[in-house]
């Protein structure tokens, strides 16, 4: 345990490191990045990725549906050696891969392109429904914003997996309280819906690691609350 | 053409483990051997056609070749920004039958028209829309787009075409030869065309595949030095396609087709045809100038 918790510390300055070095914003620190922790923990212990073939099929899908800020995402895409250091440079810049949205054509690892708000949590039903007619054992992990749950194609698809099912589909709420109406708890909303939903501290990695590694017969939600940050 | 289309899908949902079908309410009745065949890949997710195109598009991620369903408007103009970045962007293949084109549901009001559909999908790049005009052209178009991995629009409507041609995916053909204006009929427009041109010395093109247009079978066929498309959308959709195959041509550009305006009146979807000009003895008249 504690040798794991030093991996993680280690893990987390270097991926800091490599977002400033996207970024070019050395004063940025790891509470600047909203989505930090939990990519952190998706990519170290949760998800089963191949960054050797990132089309493996037998791969857990991640979408992050909130595209923006996306510095952090790629940051732990780069330490996991989706891609070579040397792309973080070309951030957000002409003839770079690393857009301020993420786009799947470009960026190995990406599984869906984003950037409009709303659109992640459908798709991420349709590969929960495919995976699930494949007989596939992989899961879907979609990361959204608290704001973004203001769009209504969200709730479109809140209604449509617990009807559906989708016991492969972890939904993960970054809740910075971003959103202007007050939409807390996220958790009480989403159990309403019909699915497995639980509030965790979104900097606690164990706590993450251990609400993110649940699979029930329903769709599970984390929301991980944090402090407010620039993205 | 709604229930070819239906029958269509069926056959190659049985035939093709990796066809999936994403309905939203609409026709569920009509996919039922689909549904009953295997439910794992047919899916009703209700009233919802954002989610309808978004799964779709997840289904397309995991390697399936999705088809979603319904009213034109709800897909096409509600769903758009869904079919624009979900398919469109993402480059992911999937097929949209469109049913009720441009106001089919005449009797129901404005808010089930569509004649800006086709206008819609045409801001995809990539995508192919598709206006067949007879079910059996209905059925080779489904066959023709459903796993080619583009993002395909294909348009029905209930006033088809009496004979079902033999159209061929990004081809136009040739119906009447003349040397006079060349009149380019899109899909369910093509009768009352051919009726409307009769005793003149126009050649008429029928279009099927909007979009990729076939520049070049109109550039080989033209005759005359204008061109007039006859389309059953808004008045000038495929005028930007037409002029824009006009190279090393000069030649007018004409439209015939719905008028922008909102049509408030209700009726079946022929005696709109007649309120807004597009029964034969209009088409005539505006082509003629009778």
């Amino acid at each position: 345990m504690e040798e794991g918790m030093a991996t993680d510390t280690l893990d987390r300055d270097e991926v800091v490191r490599l977002a400033a070095r996207a970024t070019g914003d050395e004063k940025h620190d790891a509470s600047s990045y909203s989505t930090l922790d939990a990519l952190l923990v998706l990519y170290g212990r949760v998800l089963s990725v191949d960054p050797t073939d990132p089309r493996w099929e037998g791969r857990d899908r991640f979408i992050l549906s909130k595209g923006h800020g996306p510095a952090a995402y790629y940051a732990v895409l780069c330490h996991h050696g989706f891609f070579p250091e040397s792309w973080l440079a070309g951030f957000m810049r002409q003839g770079g891969r690393l857009g301020g949205h993420p786009d799947r054509l470009l960026v190995p690892g990406v599984e869906a392109s984003t950037g409009s708000l709303g659109h992640g949590l459908p798709l991420a039903g349709g590969v929960a429904l495919g995976l699930r007619a494949k007989r596939s054992r992989s899961r879907v992990v979609v990361l959204t914003g608290d704001a973004e749950l203001n769009e209504g194609s969200n709730w479109e698809a809140i209604m449509l997996a617990p009807h559906l099912g989708l016991g492969n589909l972890t939904l993960l709420v970054i809740d910075n309280g971003s959103s202007s109406m007050r939409l807390r708890p996220v958790e009480r909303l989403l159990n309403a819906f019909g699915w497995d939903a639980e509030t965790v501290d979104g900097r606690d990695h164990e706590a993450l690691e251990r609400s993110l590694s649940r699979r029930v017969d329903a769709p599970t939600a984390t929301v991980a609350l944090i402090g407010e940050t620039e993205s | 053409m709604r229930a070819q289309a239906a029958g269509t899908v069926c056959e190659l949902f049985a035939e093709d483990p990796r066809v999936a079908v994403v309905l939203a309410e609409i026709s569920v009745d009509r996919f039922a051997p689909a549904f009953r065949h295997d439910p794992s890949r047919a899916v009703n997710v209700g009233i919802m056609e954002q989610a309808m195109v978004g799964v779709a598009a997840g289904l397309a991620m995991e390697g399936f070749h999705p088809v979603v369903h319904t009213i034109a408007p709800f897909v096409a103009e509600r769903a758009l920004e869904q079919l624009k970045l979900d398919f469109g962007n993402q480059e992911l293949g999937g097929l949209v039958i469109a049913v009720g084109g441009s106001y089919d549901y005449g009797t129901e009001g404005t808010t089930h028209h569509s004649p800006g559909d086709v206008q819609a999908l045409l801001t995809i790049p990539g995508a192919e829309v598709l206006v067949p005009g007879a079910a059996g052209e209905v059925d080779q178009l489904i066959r023709a787009t459903y796993h080619d991995g583009r993002l395909s629009y294909l348009r029905t409507q209930v006033e088809g075409n009496r004979r079902t041609r033999h159209v061929e995916l990004g081809r136009l053909s040739v119906e009447r030869r003349g040397s006079g204006p060349t009149v380019l009929a899109v899909g369910p427009m093509l009768d009352r065309t051919l009726e409307a041109v009769e005793g003149s010395d126009a050649t008429v093109l029928y279009v099927t595949t909007v979009s990729p247009f076939d520049a070049e079978g109109l550039l080989a066929a033209m005759t005359g030095d204008e061109v007039v498309v006859v389309e059953p959308m808004f008045e000038g959709t495929l005028a930007a396609l037409v002029t824009g195959a006009l190279t090393g041509r000069t030649a007018g550009v004409r439209s015939i087709g719905v008028p922008r305006r909102v049509i408030r009146e209700y009726g079946t979807a022929a005696e709109l045809d007649a309120a807004v000009g597009l029964d034969t003895a209009a088409i005539r008249a505006r082509l003629f100038g009778e």
